[in-house]
């Protein structure tokens, strides 16, 4: 794909094209345009629709816990708050386990499983994320609140400095129930991504390294994981970007309280979910033009995760000379 | 340097942690499909597809929801699929080496992961505000904004993966380029292009974000498009957060039902493509 093809330079020559040509290939050219202009038309619009708030409010909305409707007071701090947390406690749970997952998958696991194990993850990372909010809202939350939330209130509530994390009665609905189903639900998303990356290590490489006498560990903690750290990193910051904007699994169980607590088994809320609860109950302008800002945010944020996640998955596609 | 058996201890401490990983991960998505299936199968019945959601305690079914879905489905990949090849065609035949395609696969790219809720903000603004109210086609548009990115990234892909020898054998023949990306390189690629809009289709048949506010949902069996629809996921967001147990009961038979659907639509894609890679 380096060299220009005969094909291309024909089509850059001033050889005369047909009038047909030119019409089909502006048309391309137009749909092409209709992406870009997605994009910016999602930014625009998310700007105009929050700017009524952002005048009222200014910069302060970002680190404002207030959020009350009757007074016409809001700030996004809460909702930030929560996502953070919420995603954090997915990523933290969830990329150990995905890398394990893509280790026993391209190490460990009986050749004859790979292939349908394999197509079981990627079938299950299509799995719509309501299903994984419902099953949270029934069958999770019910059981963390009668066993796992009293057994972490009793153990490491009383540990000092972080027994504050495990403070207050067990909601069985919070954050830590919403971290933990985002986990769920990214867990097939990072597996797969992960034995993907892993499968683009040349064979040469892990053979010479077996051929010295490493152990499977070693190989994958030296060899492997060193070759494609780039783009792990990039596989990781795609998935926080998935966490960060996740509507429907946490929803279901995060609560819905606009406060900031420092227990992690407290109900709060994260952006998308007080836009997906609140957005149409919104009775005044303010408030409507509140969550748009409160989606403003969480746009700028995935952008920017994303964007560093686009940009070092592509440093791997040119390490591999792909 | 480390003993032997030292080395081969971590080596089979790691590895068992690694399998014990898989295990744990396999056996949670195992027993959400299970309990799934089993409040799903229990809750299915022919009413379900006969009948309309009902009042709180009356018997119904999923009719409307389910029909408001397909219809909103069907729409938004006639929308999204034809800008999706072109803007693909586009990327891989005339602007191959533009700097164009650069800027618009990397925006392509973040529109694939954008969290679907800014996706309804955005339709919500610009379809809902200026034409006054909700309606099944502002739900069918943002869909079709999910739609897009999917389809040009495997069109793009699999256009690559077309030989330029083929096309240079049809531009000997003296046919336009057009017709020769028609002809040899759509044909060549077709079951990739499949693939991707079976993919998407499975994506936007789950979503729930981006119709919260721009079909938003409705109780009746409706038809217009320039009305409120009921689609499945919305029914099931609003059914399963309520005390009725009838109605959490059609909750999870509509998640069985989209789950099928997304697993049955999965499945067919990757049998489409591998019959490719087969000859």
């Amino acid at each position: 794909m380096t060299a220009t093809s005969d094909y291309e330079r024909g089509v850059n020559s001033a050889r005369p094209v047909a009038q047909s040509d030119r019409i089909f290939g502006t048309l391309t050219l137009a749909a092409a345009v209709v992406v870009l202009l997605v994009l910016l038309g999602v930014f625009v619009s998310l700007v105009m629709g929050a700017w009524p708030a952002l005048k009222e409010y200014g910069l302060p909305f970002l680190w404002t816990e207030k959020w009350n409707p009757v007074t016409e007071k809001f700030g996004a701090l809460a909702p930030l708050y929560g996502t953070v947390v919420t995603s954090i406690i997915a990523m933290v749970i969830a990329v150990p386990v995905g890398l394990g997952i893509a280790i026993f998958l391209t190490e460990t696991c009986p050749r004859m499983l790979r292939r349908p194990l394999g197509i079981a993850i990627e079938l299950l990372a299509g799995i719509p994320s309501i299903i994984y909010g419902i099953w949270g809202l029934f069958v999770f939350a019910p059981f963390m609140q009668s066993y796992i939330q009293p057994f972490l209130i009793d153990t490491l509530g009383n540990v000092p400095v972080i027994g504050g994390l495990f403070a207050g009665p067990p909601y069985g609905i919070g954050m830590l129930t919403a971290g933990l189903i985002l986990a769920m639900m990214i867990l097939p998303f990072i597996a797969s991504l992960a034995r993907d990356i892993f499968q683009t290590v040349p064979p040469m490489l892990r053979e010479s390294a077996y051929g010295m006498g490493m152990t499977r560990w070693e190989v994958n903690r030296h060899i492997v994981i060193p070759h494609v750290r780039t783009a792990l990193v990039g596989g990781i910051m795609l998935s926080l970007g998935r966490a960060l904007g996740e509507t429907m699994a946490v929803t279901f169980v995060i609560g819905n309280a606009h406060r900031i607590s420092g227990s992690i088994l407290a109900p709060g809320t994260t952006i998308s979910a007080a836009i997906a609860n609140e957005f149409t109950e919104a009775t005044t302008p303010i408030y409507t033009s509140s969550l748009i800002a409160l989606g403003l945010v969480l746009f700028i944020l995935t952008f920017i995760v994303l964007a560093a996640a686009q940009w070092m998955l592509k440093r791997m596609k040119q390490k591999s000379g792909a | 340097m480390a003993s032997m058996t030292r080395r081969k201890t971590v080596n089979a401490v790691m590895m068992t942690l690694s399998t014990g990983a898989a295990a744990l991960g396999l056996f949670v998505l195992a027993v959400i499909l299970l309990y799934l299936l089993y409040k799903g199968a229990s809750a299915l019945n022919l009413a379900v597809f006969t009948q309309d959601t009902p009042s709180p305690m009356e018997p119904g079914g999923l009719r409307n929801a389910i029909l408001g879905s397909v219809i909103m489905s069907v729409i938004a990949v006639a929308i999204g699929t034809p800008i999706g090849i072109l803007a693909g065609t586009y990327m891989a035949e005339y602007g191959r080496y533009a700097k164009l395609s650069k800027v618009i696969r990397f925006v392509n790219d973040i529109l694939l992961s954008a969290p679907s809720i800014i996706v309804g903000l955005f339709v919500y603004q610009v379809l809902v505000v200026s034409l006054g109210h909700f309606s099944a086609l502002a739900g069918s548009v943002a869909l079709a904004i999910l739609v897009i990115p999917i389809v040009v990234r495997t069109t793009e892909d699999m256009l690559r993966l077309v030989p330029d020898q083929l096309r240079e054998a049809g531009l000997a023949m003296g046919w336009p380029r057009w017709i020769v990306i028609r002809t040899v390189a759509y044909k060549a690629a077709m079951a990739g292009i499949v693939t991707g809009v079976l993919l998407a289709i499975a994506r936007i048949s789950g979503e729930t974000a981006p119709l919260l506010f721009t079909a938003l949902s409705n109780n009746f069996f409706s038809l217009d498009l320039t009305q409120p629809m009921a689609s499945l996921p919305i029914t099931i967001f609003q059914f399963a957060l309520s005390p009725y147990d009838n109605w959490q009961a059609l909750a999870w038979a509509g998640a069985l039902l989209i789950t099928v659907a997304v697993l049955a639509l999965s499945i067919v894609a990757r049998l489409v493509t591998s019959k490719k890679e087969k000859h």
